[in-house]
């Protein structure tokens, strides 16, 4: 499987997911947002940055781009799909995931590497971890509540679509770790189908020791179906 | 109006109008008259300072673009790869409206990186600003500047995905009616790339691309070359209005554009005196003329006058020059990024920028008249009047009878002077780009850069300023901050390649200031030249006063090194425990003139600040990175404000650090506060294993610098012995003032 990575006019991530995927063997295919075309055998990745100048709302200009309507006909055929930051933004906006990130609850932006609990490995962007294992990863972003109505909620928590929440060092899921106010601690999920993979943090800023971690590899390495090594 | 009342009304003098009109050979008209008075402000002529100017060393091996030549200088980071760099100030915008000011800083420092062919890769930010947690008025005001700014900078430079990845923030009642906000930017290119801001071939088309042209930012250069007033207010039009998502979209167009081969064949951007400064400019560089005509330039306002489109400070805006010809591919790449492209004049052969509207000539000026030949003046310089009597230093009358170092260090630790500056750069995206090796918070940022045959380089830089030094002894003052940056760079084993410079001062016409600017810049000569460092370019920021005063005279330094091959970069806070503290450099302290302590502690600003000793800082600078090669090295931190104890303190606030016990040696008749607290000095800290030291004392001792071994790390609190005092502190305690002295202070 192959990474179509999208760009859209004001993305800024483009070129870190390219590279991080690169470091990981995989050789990505940059796509302009007014291409029209997502290939049968690639995923998609739909990186951070402030897409459209996020003029309106966060990815609310976005989801009415030419390849977004690949991309959600990609979603529909159970093709992978990864929204980082804004990209998770945009899933949202576009409805292939449920509810919406909102305004920093402390109102500013904030970039700072943050820690996750992994919820539910029995998915493939998680198959690298273990439940409850803990995940150093940098968010960087001033919209990153993720507000949902109360069902939906409920919804995500049974289907185990929560994948990942703000937890601190010891992987404790408290009010203080939660760095932007999300419901339920709520760092990513993922649809029903367990195609499509939303997430403020940026797995790609942590794929190299000189980045300061590691920890986000096993999320692109999962998204792109390698599996596990032993 | 006749146009000699006029241009008085514009700023310009007398003399500067008998010199347009000799120039000209004839009465200039509103238009011209216009564009010399911001063409010939201080922001744009350096008329006051560029005999000053010239006394910098401006030349090396390493230097690709030398200052003053383009937007921006450029140096050699070695194969094949080369660095832009360059810092300037937004400060009488961000004091009136402080969000659309630093913004706009930065949005147009970010313009003359990418102008000269660089991929923008790292923003600084230098700022200073009175005390947030000043009672009353003022102290709203500048908690209010503070967010403001820092909103400001975040915004632009986290949209456009150039990480902030350094800087420095100052509190101090100098700056509170005049805030100063320096920003700086860096970018990467090979050699290849560079481009030139020059107009040639008569014939080729001239290009205004960007964003479209309004009324906003009038004249901001000459507004920026006045004082600040309370009427300063009414000057709101002249700050821009910036929009981070075109400076993207055209910082990437132009970037694709310059990648085609022999298609660009000049491009400057249009910051300060916008379409007026863009065209002399390009067209004196290039020994040239330009024709432009102004019905041709995108407008989003009606109506707008020759002299408002030519005086506009409208963002987002560049002037490329191409090969005729070659139109349709500059047109296809602007339109692929949704952005105006207008073809509004050609290069001729008169030496002359004509401007036409409506068919008719609307301004007609010799570029280089306009460029070039503003005049140049001498001003007088004095020794201010009170300053022998402010260097004077009393510590008897200063200091309690006995030691109150427990106290002291609460003190400090509780200022929002010197606590963590984590709320700020939290706020700035640090990491995008896969860059930042060393993010902010230390004693210099470390970029990886790759190189263009692969593999990668690791570059350093720092800012670095002092008003407080700098006004006690603006000579000895500047040379220090020059050594500090220096040494900054060495704890991450970095040789600087390049220096640039933001020259923060009050209204040269006052004798007493301008002296204060001429040492200031002496010292930071001498000291460049002792570092074998160039000065690249930068900025030249006068007339910061309010009706308060003048603010410290702060020149702001932006440094940038090359970490040497073999370096191991280390933190700058300890490890576990377990470590041993050595100091590098001299022993004693630079005594407690000008320092932070005074102030902070004693509400006092006295004294000298310590002269630093060149040779003996190239020395230890050496030393530390040959150190860095070594193994069994955990920390390296440079004594900085605060002195030796305030420098351990903060070595212990890392989130893992262990606390530390260490004993210094004080000279007789010394105090403990002199030998604790004061500054100066060339000194580093480091943390470094038991099996290493007898290593490092080895290599210190080679290179002739001192090397004592004051403590070791471990436990929780942080202990020292000095002059008979053993005081301890619990480091949980001390760093929860650290961290909270700022966002408290920001709050109340």
């Amino acid at each position: 499987m192959r990474f179509a990575v999208v760009q859209f006019p004001g993305s800024n991530c483009d070129q870190d997911c390219v590279h991080a995927l690169r470091v990981l063997g995989q050789e990505p295919r940059i796509v302009w947002h007014q291409e029209t075309a997502i290939h049968p055998d690639e995923g998609v990745i739909l990186p951070g940055g402030f897409s459209y100048g996020d003029y309106l709302r966060c990815g609310a200009i976005a989801r009415f781009s030419p390849i977004m309507q690949a991309v959600k006909a990609a979603a529909e055929r159970g093709q992978v799909v990864v929204g980082i930051c804004n990209g998770f933004q945009i899933l949202c906006e576009a409805g292939l995931l449920p509810g919406a990130l909102t305004r920093n609850e402390g109102l500013h932006f904030r970039c700072e590497t943050t820690f996750l609990r992994v919820e539910n490995p029995a998915s493939r962007f998680t198959s690298h971890y273990i439940t409850g294992q803990t995940l150093g990863i940098p968010i960087a972003h001033g919209e990153g509540c993720y507000r949902a109505e109360p069902s939906v909620l409920q919804a995500l928590e049974a289907n185990q679509q929560i994948l990942f929440r703000y937890c601190d060092a010891e992987g404790r899921v408290t009010r203080e770790a939660n760095p932007n106010g999300s419901s339920l601690n709520i760092a990513g999920i993922r649809n029903v189908r367990g195609n499509v993979l939303g997430m403020m943090p940026h797995p790609e800023r942590c794929c190299e020791a000189e980045m300061g971690g590691t920890d986000g590899r096993g999320i692109l390495l999962g998204a792109a179906g390698i599996g596990r090594p032993i | 109006m006749k146009p000699k009342e006029f241009a008085l009304s514009l700023g310009l003098t007398e003399e500067e109008y008998g010199r347009i009109q000799k120039g000209l050979g004839r009465e200039p008209n509103e238009n011209e008259l216009g564009m010399f008075s911001v063409m010939w402000s201080e922001h744009c002529s350096y008329k006051n300072t560029r005999r000053e100017l010239k006394k910098f060393p401006t030349t090396g091996p390493a230097v690709l673009v030398k200052a003053g030549e383009e937007n921006a200088g450029v140096v050699d980071a070695g194969d094949g790869l080369a660095l832009a760099f360059k810092i300037e100030s937004h400060n009488h915008p961000s004091a009136v409206e402080p969000f659309q000011g630093a913004a706009t800083g930065v949005g147009g420092i970010l313009r003359d990186i990418f102008t000269m062919g660089a991929r923008p890769v790292a923003f600084m930010d230098s700022l200073r600003f009175g005390r947030p947690e000043a009672k009353g008025e003022a102290g709203k005001r500048t908690r209010s500047l503070i967010k403001g700014v820092v909103e400001g900078i975040s915004h632009y430079g986290n949209c456009v995905g150039v990480p902030t990845v350094g800087g420095e923030l100052v509190l101090d009642p100098a700056y509170e009616g005049n805030p100063l906000v320096n920003v700086f930017c860096l970018g990467t290119l090979r050699h290849d790339q560079i481009r030139r801001g020059a107009a040639k071939g008569v014939g080729n088309p001239v290009f205004y691309v960007g964003a479209k042209t309004g009324r906003d930012g009038l004249a901001g250069a000459a507004f920026a070359s006045r004082d600040l007033t309370e009427e300063s207010k009414a000057d709101r039009p002249a700050v821009q209005v910036g929009d981070p998502f075109v400076g993207k979209l055209l910082f990437e167009a132009c970037l694709e554009l310059y990648a085609r081969p022999d298609l660009v064949v000049g491009v400057q951007d249009m910051g300060a005196a916008g379409l007026t400064c863009s065209t002399c400019e390009t067209a004196s560089r290039g020994g040239s003329g330009i024709e432009i005509e102004l019905d041709k330039v995108p407008q989003r306002e009606t109506g707008m006058t020759p002299y408002e489109t030519l005086l506009s400070e409208s963002q987002e805006r560049m002037l490329i020059i191409v090969h005729k010809g070659r139109e349709k591919e500059l047109k296809e790449i602007f339109a692929r990024w949704g952005l105006d492209a207008a073809e509004i004049g050609h290069v001729t052969e008169t030496g002359r920028v004509v401007v036409k509207q409506s068919g008719k000539v609307v301004a007609d000026v010799p570029a280089r008249l306009l460029a070039d030949d503003a005049p140049v003046y001498e001003r007088g310089a004095k020794v201010p009047a009170k300053l022998a009597e402010r260097q004077k230093l009393d510590l008897k009358k200063i200091l309690p009878a006995k030691p109150r170092v427990k106290e002291d260090l609460l003190k400090l630790a509780r200022s929002p002077a010197t606590g963590s500056r984590r709320w700020i750069w939290n706020q700035y995206d640090h990491m995008v780009g896969l860059r930042t090796v060393v993010r902010p918070g230390g004693d210099a940022a470390v970029l990886r850069i790759e190189k263009p045959g692969g593999g990668w380089v690791h570059v350093a830089m720092t800012l670095d300023g002092n008003g407080r030094w700098c006004a006690q002894d603006p000579r000895e003052g500047s040379k220090a901050l020059v050594a500090e940056a220096c040494r900054n760079l060495a704890c991450a084993g970095a040789v600087p390649l390049g220096l640039t410079d933001n020259l923060n001062y009050g209204n040269p016409h006052d004798p007493e200031i301008f002296w204060q600017l001429r040492e200031g810049v002496e010292g930071m000569a001498e000291a460049c030249r002792a570092f074998d460092l160039p000065v690249t370019g930068g900025n030249v920021s006068l007339y910061n006063q309010s009706p308060a005063g003048p603010i410290h005279p702060t020149p702001v330094v932006g440094v940038v090194g090359k970490v040497e091959e073999g370096v191991k970069l280390v933190s700058g806070v300890f490890g576990p425990g377990g470590g041993v503290i050595l100091l590098l450099g001299k022993s004693e302290s630079g005594g407690l003139g000008a320092s932070l302590y005074l102030q902070e502690v004693h509400g006092q600003i006295a004294g000298r600040p310590a002269a630093a000793d060149l040779e003996s800082e190239k020395k230890l600078h050496r030393l530390m990175r040959s150190v860095l090669k070594e193994s069994g090295i955990r920390a390296a931190h440079d004594v900085g404000e605060g002195g030796i104890l305030w420098a351990l303190a903060e070595m212990t606030f890392g989130p893992e650090s262990a606390g530390a016990e260490a004993d210094f040696p004080h000279g007789s008749g010394e105090r403990a506060e002199e030998v604790l607290f004061g500054e100066g000095g060339g000194r580093i800290l480091l943390e470094v294993d038991e099996a290493a030291v007898a290593n490092i004392e080895r290599l210190a001792k080679e290179a002739g610098v001192g090397c004592r071994l004051i403590g070791k790390t471990g436990g929780r609190t942080l202990r020292v012995k000095c002059a008979g005092e053993d005081v301890s502190w619990e480091v949980e305690e001390l760093r929860g003032m650290f961290e909270g002295s700022l966002p408290r202070a920001l709050e109340s």
